[in-house]
């Protein structure tokens, strides 16, 4: 313990990954174009995007199966922007099950041992252990066939974090799994996670798994960073339409500013299919800008025709349990949902009755642009 | 391949056949199987011993003869030299042709078949061309002065070996392949992601992975080489005589037509239980090698 002090400054950078204006092209097409983050030590991390989306390839360039373009990655302080991934030092779980099928699962726990020189019985030792923390333990003679695709990923787990790295890199590595599996997965990596305090990248495509799981999620699209924020920022304040639309159910109503407003102020609008409001704006405005209002289901309030507010018309109602979602028809084809919590139920709506639609101010949220 | 599904599971055109049916279907096959091969040979394996009554005289001749000692001896030897060359120089075109894509594939693929479409009788000339006294390998020699006068290469045990591991190489490479390919690239990927170097990578999981294949291609050429007429005859000659030829002699020149059935029975024995061998080395390569 006599270099703690001297380990003290290494240790404050160990486990961080950050990643600057990286852009990757194959050919023409740029599938990460000009992303930046950084992830702090013990921070668990989610890539969120559609496929295509450019979540995968910024994985591999921290894990170092591809090369930027342009940019940089840094792992712990280090440059590594084109270190092999032998000389990274991280752990990664792979979407397929990657076990050595010709290894037993306690030699491949053991391997990424082996490959660092450490003699055989301390191997053992850490094999067993690392079985242990997977709930895997009295497993380590069986074959990775002999395994269930649950067990499987339990023991890549194991492989990846036997050696201690500080970074865990893990590629949708439940999308195999079915979804009950899939949930009861994502609790046990999450609290293995806190108990190492290591720091994980984790890339998916499932939003759920997405918000359960990661301390800050980063949303992607078309190789962009659309926002990165706790699960909450994306939900109640996403950054872009992109995100809006993305996370979670949203309505979006084409507008118009009615005054010119500095991001994060209320503005005036006049909405296009009639009536006027309010809303927080994101970003500056102009006077007479084109808007996209976006206003999730759960923040419309639904009360009698006549009252404040847009005018339409009830068409469906869909029931379950602990809300009612109301589709309301308010001219021109457009609809909008409604979420009325069972407790809430202030109003047994049916189809065809008439209602008016009203928010709050700030629950609107007005990107400026057309759709 | 051997099938394991009940006479229930046999199927054509969607509609299910009887065992009987299925069986029917394999009688042309079976018919020229028995014709061609198989009478023939019981024919000849009965004469090597019962002419004119049962007796083993003609198999302790092929073990108490020292020239015929020598032969088969030879034949062994130069079968495993022929597997191990056509292994040392298969195995990294395999792997070479498993890492390959598009244009560079198809040339290396064309490299390992075409010469599987032209006769055996032109590949064993052309390497006596080379090898022949004023063939082009004692051309070049000479003239770079590595060499004062000729060397004798042609008709050399080294000749064969070389020859044959040629002729027979795409029976080593197609199989290695055809393993390497069935590795998933995410294996090597883990196994680099996990600390291994990329030749630790190899030895601990590409070349375990591909073992199936080496074994297969072993097999193969091992037991081609073993029974293997024209190129031992043509580039070897009389002095690196190998048991086939030794077999084609006592048929046509002898006309003992009983001792060519002894050193058929005895060759024919030890290739069987070699296969039997391999497949239980097969059957255990399966088991452990479990991927899903």
């Amino acid at each position: 313990m006599a270099a703690a002090n001297a380990q003290d400054t290494v240790r404050t950078s160990s486990g961080r990954v950050a990643v600057s204006e990286l852009v990757k092209r194959f050919g023409s097409v740029a599938a990460v174009d000009g992303v930046s983050l950084a992830v702090e030590p013990g921070e668990f991390v989610a890539l969120l995007g559609p496929s295509g989306s450019g979540k995968t390839t910024i994985l591999m360039m921290i894990a170092g199966f591809e090369y930027p373009t342009s940019g940089r990655v840094e792992i712990s302080g280090a440059d590594m922007t084109f270190a092999a991934p032998n000389k990274r030092n991280l752990g990664m779980v792979f979407q397929r099950y990657t076990l050595f099928p010709h290894m037993t699962v306690e030699d491949n726990i053991a391997f990424p041992l082996k490959m660092r020189g450490v003699s055989r019985g301390e191997r053992m030792k850490r094999a067993q252990a690392a079985l242990e923390a997977v709930r895997l333990a009295g497993y380590g003679g069986r074959q990775p066939g002999q395994l269930s695709g649950g067990q499987q990923q339990r023991v890549a787990l194991a492989r990846a974090i036997v050696y201690e790295p500080r970074v865990l890199l893990m590629d949708e590595p439940l999308s195999a799994l079915d979804k009950n599996l899939r949930e009861e997965m994502q609790l046990e990596i999450k609290h293995l996670q806190r108990e190492l305090g290591i720091t994980v990248i984790f890339v998916t495509h499932d939003q759920t798994e997405a918000l359960t799981m990661a301390d800050r999620v980063a949303v992607l699209d078309h190789g962009r960073l659309q926002q990165i924020g706790t699960p909450r920022d994306l939900y109640e304040r996403p950054a872009t339409p992109f995100v809006a639309g993305f996370i979670g159910e949203t309505n979006f109503l084409p507008a118009k500013s009615m005054a010119a407003a500095g991001s994060g102020a209320l503005v005036p609008i006049a909405l296009e299919l009639g009536s006027g409001n309010s809303a927080m704006t994101v970003g500056a405005v102009p006077a007479n800008a084109l808007l996209r209002v976006a206003i999730r289901p759960e923040r419309l309030v639904l009360s009698k025709a006549g009252a404040q507010g847009l005018q339409g018309t009830i068409v469906e109602t869909i029931y379950a349990g602990s809300a009612t979602t109301c589709v309301v028809e308010i001219g021109n084809g457009a609809r909008l949902r409604a979420r009325i919590a069972a407790e809430r139920a202030d109003a047994a709506w049916s189809p065809g009755d008439q209602v008016a639609v009203s928010w709050r101010p700030e629950h609107a949220r007005a990107f400026a642009g057309t759709p | 391949m051997k099938s394991t599904t009940r006479p229930s599971d046999f199927w054509l055109g969607g509609r299910r056949i009887s065992e009987a049916a299925s069986l029917a279907l394999l009688v042309p096959f079976a018919v020229v199987l028995l014709i061609a091969f198989i009478l023939p040979l019981a024919t000849l394996l009965h004469e090597s011993l019962f002419e004119p009554a049962f007796n083993t005289a003609n198999y302790a001749r092929a073990f108490a003869e020292p020239v015929y000692v020598r032969v088969m001896g030879r034949t062994l030897r130069v079968a495993v030299f022929v597997t191990v060359a056509a292994l040392l120089l298969g195995y990294p075109l395999a792997l070479a042709m498993s890492r390959a894509k598009g244009l560079a594939l198809t040339l290396l693929a064309a490299a390992v078949v075409l010469p599987l479409w032209t006769s055996v009788l032109v590949r064993t000339y052309a390497w006596i061309v080379l090898l022949q006294r004023n063939g082009l390998i004692n051309q070049a020699l000479t003239s770079l002065g590595i060499v004062d006068a000729p060397a004798k290469l042609l008709y050399t045990e080294g000749a064969v070996v070389l020859a044959m591991a040629h002729v027979l190489l795409p029976f080593m490479v197609l199989p290695i392949y055809s393993a390497l390919r069935g590795i998933p690239e995410d294996y090597a990927k883990a196994a680099l992601m996990l600390g291994a170097s990329r030749w630790s990578t190899f030895r601990e999981v590409t070349w375990p992975l591909s073992l199936p294949g080496v074994a297969s291609g072993c097999l193969m050429v091992f037991l081609l080489a073993l029974g293997f007429f024209v190129t031992p005859a043509l580039v070897g000659g009389p002095q690196q005589m190998m048991v086939a030829t030794l077999i084609s002699q006592q048929v046509r020149e002898m006309l003992n037509w009983p001792f060519a059935g002894a050193l058929v029975g005895i060759l024919l024995a030890f290739v069987l239980a070699l296969t039997l061998a391999f497949n239980r080395f097969i059957r255990i390569e399966r088991f452990v090698g479990t991927r899903t």
